[in-house]
């Protein structure tokens, strides 16, 4: 038992640990000076040097912080208030979880600026002969950034929720609560929150890591004189001056310190607000006056999903027009063209092998891993290692990992894809299968193992089918993430495995919205389809099973 | 049977150049050249997917379009690897490249060849010493880039909405006090961006003569500070204040079909009327330029060092500068992209071909563009973009 | 058949839970093991069944049938386990609950099926072999998990508190039923409860823990 578990240690650790510590490394050896390739082999302090004079590189850093902040703790705050007052099933929030951050910010652009969707609305009202003269998309602030970032995490928020609270018995502590004179809303902040932070506090990390190093949706949504700090290093990176490299590695190292700061300082946060809400628990205060605050968050939270319904909707609809010009309400032209021309089956095609295969290997280590944890003791050390990859933004060691990818002769190839893929599927996929995993009865495997069933049989014949809805619940939510990646497909890539994302995200610097379309709604629809069988196999395999037909999410 | 025999031993073994050809094409036969070439232009990606399936039937080479949003990304790319030391069998085999990425290559030692001059089809273009073709951005080529489209700077405007366009570089600031946030520029760390700077530098410096020239500090203060005086009274009427800039030429086209803006600009005259075939201006979009003229170059295609198809990536080069390729490629149905052939140098059959190709009403003559100004040297456009974002970047 | 237990305990963390424990439980006897919450009633049957969970450790031995089990891993060892639910496996039908339990040596798609079916009879659960467990009631449900445990022939049997679930109508003939089918196979049974009215229908030795 604990030699299968070291085995899965290991591939964990040599497979997706190491590249990124050697490739922090690489990083942080030209973040010193010392890059071979451009005849550096001086340590030095100049890289540092350089990245402070860049202009706007405070502006930058502040931009980062607040929208990496700023929206972690309005997505939350959202959730929170959402689950408090209307407690419930989150099922109807899969299609927006399963749509890449890129076609969602592309939608949003144009549901947002001021010649989109809105502004078309109401042209006809406000008299606006020409799209006004505002900045209601890369605005300065990062407000739009910080919009498409709640938009898009807080499905994520409302469905991690969702999936503890399925393991605490809410309505019956409710209850208790409300026989004491307490609203439900507040109720549910006393006395279930507390217990449910432990289990949300990971994937609010992985907000927060995401929303301070998010790069694709910065481009499209953020502010560019100066961009956030992920941007700024990528454009250094890629810059024509090669020297840039230098600053650049700075830039990613501090990206890389910024989340660990961000993470430290929320970490502190919850301890001050601990002793804080201790003392307003122990008040005794009934807080009926909260349920107005809690029913807005509620209108917020279905706002902001229209919002993202609508933004998905002007995908679909931009894939099928010929011309469409302010301020018309919908397009003067339709055409299928581009979706017959089908230039996109070569990206649909390496999009969907990359996601089999990174899903299948991703399932299969997490299947290994958690049924190695039978009989043995938690390992919270290995298990946080899971997670670094989606804690570590991935502009500080892409560039790294790179660098070694290429003298293992690796880059280039679906291999290396595959492998740097895995490094984010796999942490998705063991969050999403752990919890229900360790949440089955274990006395259904006594009993099997005392008829005489061995290990693999009661892996194979009991465990696996009855968490069969988790285990493709788990797979889809792979998938999603499988499409979604763009760096480590373009860097390990060489950029010649074209994917959805890669041409959506490419092509995006172009200037053709109705190709986008198609690309970004492939981009969505594909683990759409994937959330959509999760749900229907399951119901259909346990047609006439009660016990299995509920539960999930 | 017997005669085209003779005839293509004799061109085997005519001269050393071409026995090495027949060599480069044999090597050729069967590779796949990874063509790094900037992706956000549906119509240039389709060209080159039309020239795979040419230089598959005709050589036996496919070339796959490995689609940048930057070219500098290949530049990274190619350093990634030599950073490794990975000096053969490279992921790169042709880049689309000009200007700065094209002198920190050949800076780095990142260049293979010299190539062009046994390319064949290298009989058409001028490659005398002055010659657009031989100097790009200043430096000289020396045969380690080869020619495929001419680029030149225009703007386009939309004809049903604005009646007067600027005449100059210096009109723009009186253009947009008239018509308050109806016009931008793309990010200058963009290269359209930065040209619409370098284009206003050549026509406001004092001596436009020193931009050819590595820049110096005091060439740099000296021949900027009209162009910033110019640029501090255009900014504050640009589109949102000048506070925020579209990041491509492309975005900021994507701008004037939406009605955000009323000027946008490009370096390839007939991408407007290419966007109102594909519907993404509208019909009445138009091409202006100023009346000096505007900046000119040549998009060259250059081969890493460590290629792994150095044969194949060669032979796609060759075939790129066919006449018919040209004139398959200014074909404004196809790309619209003007050809950087020596007209004199083309035979007559050459020239009708040319001349055959469809019209189109948004595409301006070759004559209505006005005379080519020189790219800077690159140095300037580094300083250039550098001073802007400390002057601009808050 | 027979169970018997040596000097047999379990601890954690270096804790005993409980003193050490002997008996024999002869062929078709049901010893019951009482004794308040939480006193490691359901830990002593984890470790005669081979479920110790991590964190636990043991001394002493388990024989069966004079047979030392102590090192074999559970599903070697055919001691038996119910529980106060039935947990039966919620993605097989009724039917297939058995035939999982059904030992591989009986060969033979026919045979198989008959053997459940005829186990399927004696619990009074004829026709349901195709039946959702979840649509049983829960006297159905409890006979079904028994011969569940029965066609997997085992050698000795624990019940950890087999009846607490049940109404009290229902519980009393769950208990005859039970009984009687152990006392006819002659297995050994070991049952933990804090019913003394368990103990007193089960009819044998009670231990005190």
């Amino acid at each position: 038992m604990s030699r299968s578990r070291g085995a899965v240690l290991g591939i964990v650790l040599l497979g997706l640990i190491a590249p990124i510590a050697v490739g922090l490394a690489e990083t942080a050896r030209a973040a010193f000076g010392v890059l071979p390739a451009l005849g550096l082999w001086e340590w030095s302090l100049e890289p540092w040097r350089m990245l402070l004079a860049q202009p706007g590189f405070g502006t930058s850093l502040r931009l980062s912080l607040v929208t990496g902040l700023g929206s972690t703790v309005i997505s939350l705050a959202l959730a929170v208030g959402f689950c408090a007052a209307a407690p419930g099933r989150m099922r109807w929030l899969a299609p927006f979880l399963a749509v890449p951050h890129a076609a969602m910010a592309v939608g949003l652009a144009f549901v947002l600026a001021p010649s989109g969707w809105i502004a078309r609305a109401l042209a006809p009202v406000m008299g606006w002969v020409q799209p006004p003269d505002v900045a209601s998309v890369h605005d300065g602030w990062g407000l739009a950034l910080m919009l498409g970032l709640v938009v898009k995490e807080l499905p994520f928020l409302l469905l991690v929720m969702a999936s503890g609270l399925s393991q605490l018995p809410v309505a019956r502590q409710i209850a208790v609560g409300r026989a004491m004179g307490y609203g439900p809303g507040v109720a549910w902040i006393k006395l279930i929150l507390p217990q449910l932070w432990p289990l949300i506090r990971l994937p609010v990390w992985v907000v927060l890591a995401y929303g301070l190093s998010v790069v694709d949706m910065a481009i499209i949504l953020g502010p560019s004189n100066p961009p956030t700090l992920a941007v700024a290093v990528l454009r250094w990176f890629n810059a024509a001056d090669v020297a840039m490299i230098l600053p650049a590695s700075v830039g990613a190292l501090l990206q890389a310190g910024l989340v660990v700061g961000s993470i430290l300082a929320l970490w502190g946060a919850e301890g001050l607000l601990r002793v804080v809400g201790r003392w307003w628990l122990r008040r005794g205060g009934r807080g009926v006056s909260w349920a107005p605050g809690l029913h807005m968050a509620r209108l917020g939270v279905w706002a902001l999903m229209g919002l993202a319904a609508v933004a998905l909707a002007s995908l679909l609809v931009w894939s099928l027009t010929w011309r469409w010009s302010y301020p018309m309400l919908w397009p003067e032209g339709w055409s299928d063209r581009i979706w017959m021309s089908a230039v996109w089956a070569k990206a649909l095609i390496n999009t969907l092998i990359l996601a089999g295969v990174t899903v299948g290997l991703s399932m299969a280590l997490a299947v290994f891993w958690l049924e190695a944890e039978e009989g043995l003791p938690r390992a919270p050390w290995a298990e946080a290692l899971i997670y670094l990859p989606l804690l570590m933004p991935q502009i500080g060691f892409l560039y790294g990992l790179n660098v070694v990818f290429l003298r293992a002769g690796l880059s280039g190839g679906y291999l290396a894809v595959i492998w740097a893929q895995a490094l984010f599927v796999f942490p998705y996929v063991m969050i999403a299968l752990s919890e229900p995993w360790r949440a089955m009865d274990a006395r259904l495997l006594r009993v099997g193992a005392a008829v005489g069933a061995g290990r693999w049989q009661r892996l194979i014949a009991l465990r696996l089918p009855m968490l069969l809805r988790p285990i493709l619940t788990a797979a889809a939510i792979g998938v999603a993430v499988s499409v979604a990646q763009y760096l480590p497909t373009l860097f390990l890539g060489a950029g010649r495995i074209a994917t959805l994302t890669t041409e959506a995200v490419t092509l995006s610097s172009g200037s053709d919205r109705r190709v986008i379309g198609v690309y970004a709604s492939l981009q969505a629809a594909l683990p759409f389809a994937a959330y959509g069988l999760a749900a229907l196999i399951p119901a259909w395999w346990h047609r006439n099973r009660r016990d299995l037909r509920g539960g999930g999410v | 049977m017997k005669l085209p025999l003779v005839a293509a031993l004799g061109l085997l073994f005519a001269t050393p150049a071409l026995a090495d050809w027949a060599q480069t094409l044999a090597a050729a036969k069967g590779q796949t050249v990874y063509f790094n070439a900037w992706g956000g232009d549906a119509r240039t990606n389709a060209f080159i997917a039309w020239v795979s399936t040419q230089t598959e039937a005709q050589y036996g080479v496919k070339v796959e379009q490995v689609k940048l949003t930057d070219t500098a990304e290949a530049v990274t790319r190619v350093i990634s690897e030599k950073a490794a030391g990975q000096d053969s069998g490279g992921s790169v085999d042709l880049i689309w490249i000009n200007g700065p990425n094209f002198l920190a290559m050949k800076e780095q030692g990142l260049l293979h060849g010299p190539f062009v001059a046994g390319l064949p089809n290298a009989q058409y273009l001028d490659l005398g010493a002055s010659s657009a073709a031989s100097v790009d951005f200043t430096v000289p080529v020396e045969g380690m880039e080869s020619p495929w489209r001419l680029a030149k700077f225009v703007f386009s405007y939309d004809s049903a909405k604005v009646s007067e366009v600027p005449d100059n570089m210096a009109g723009f600031v009186d253009w947009a006090a008239a018509h308050k946030g109806r016009m931008t520029h793309p990010d200058p760390s963009n290269f359209m961006g930065a040209t619409f700077l370098k284009q206003a530098l050549i026509e406001l410096a004092p001596d436009p003569s020193v931009l050819q020239q590595p820049v110096t500090d005091a060439a740099f203060a000296a021949a900027t500070g009209p162009l910033w005086a110019w640029y501090d009274a255009l900014r504050p009427n640009l589109w949102q204040g000048g506070a925020t800039f579209p990041a491509s030429g492309e975005v900021q086209n994507q701008m004037l079909n939406d009605g955000e803006v009323d000027i946008s600009m490009s370096f390839d005259p007939a991408s407007t009327a290419a966007a109102i075939a594909e519907g993404t201006l509208p019909a009445t979009a138009r091409v202006f330029v100023p009346k000096a003229g505007s900046i000119g170059n040549i998009s060259f295609v250059a081969i890493p060092y460590n290629a792994a198809h150095t044969a194949g990536a060669e032979v796609v080069a060759n075939f790129l500068l066919e006449p018919a390729t040209q004139a398959h490629m200014q074909n404004i149905e196809v790309l619209g992209s003007f050809a950087v052939l020596d007209a004199a140098k083309l035979d007559e059959a050459g020239k009708a071909v040319f001349a055959a190709l469809p019209k189109a009403d948004a595409l301006p003559a070759l004559a209505d563009l006005g005379p080519v100004l020189l790219e800077p040297h690159a140095s300037w456009m580094t300083r250039l973009v550098a001073e802007w974002a400390k002057r601009y970047t808050k | 058949m027979s169970l018997e237990l040596i000097e047999l305990s379990v601890s954690r963390g270096g804790v005993a839970l409980f003193a050490p424990l002997s008996l024999q439980v002869a062929a078709g006897d049901v010893v019951t093991v009482m004794g308040p919450s939480g006193v490691g009633k359901s830990t002593l049957l984890d470790g005669i069944g081979g479920h110790l969970a991590h964190g636990f450790s043991q001394a002493g031995r388990v024989l069966v049938q004079g047979r030392d089990v102590t090192a074999l891993p559970a599903e070697a060892r055919r001691i038996g386990l119910m529980f106060q639910d039935a947990l039966l496996f919620p993605h097989l039908s009724v039917g297939d609950n058995l035939a999982f339990g059904l030992p591989a040596a009986i060969k033979g798609r026919a045979v198989r099926r008959a053997a459940v079916e005829a186990a399927l009879a004696q619990a009074g659960l004829e026709g349901m072999y195709a039946r959702d467990p979840a649509t049983l009631s829960g006297g159905q449900k409890a006979r079904a998990a028994l011969m569940r445990a029965l066609v997997a022939d085992p050698l000795a049997l624990l019940l950890d508190e087999p009846f607490s679930k049940l109404d009290a109508g229902l519980r009393s003939e769950m208990r005859r039923f039970l009984f009687g089918h152990l006392r006819a196979r002659g297995i050994a049974t070991l049952m933990v409860t804090h019913d003394p009215e368990d103990a007193a229908e089960a009819g044998g030795m009670v231990v005190d823990l």
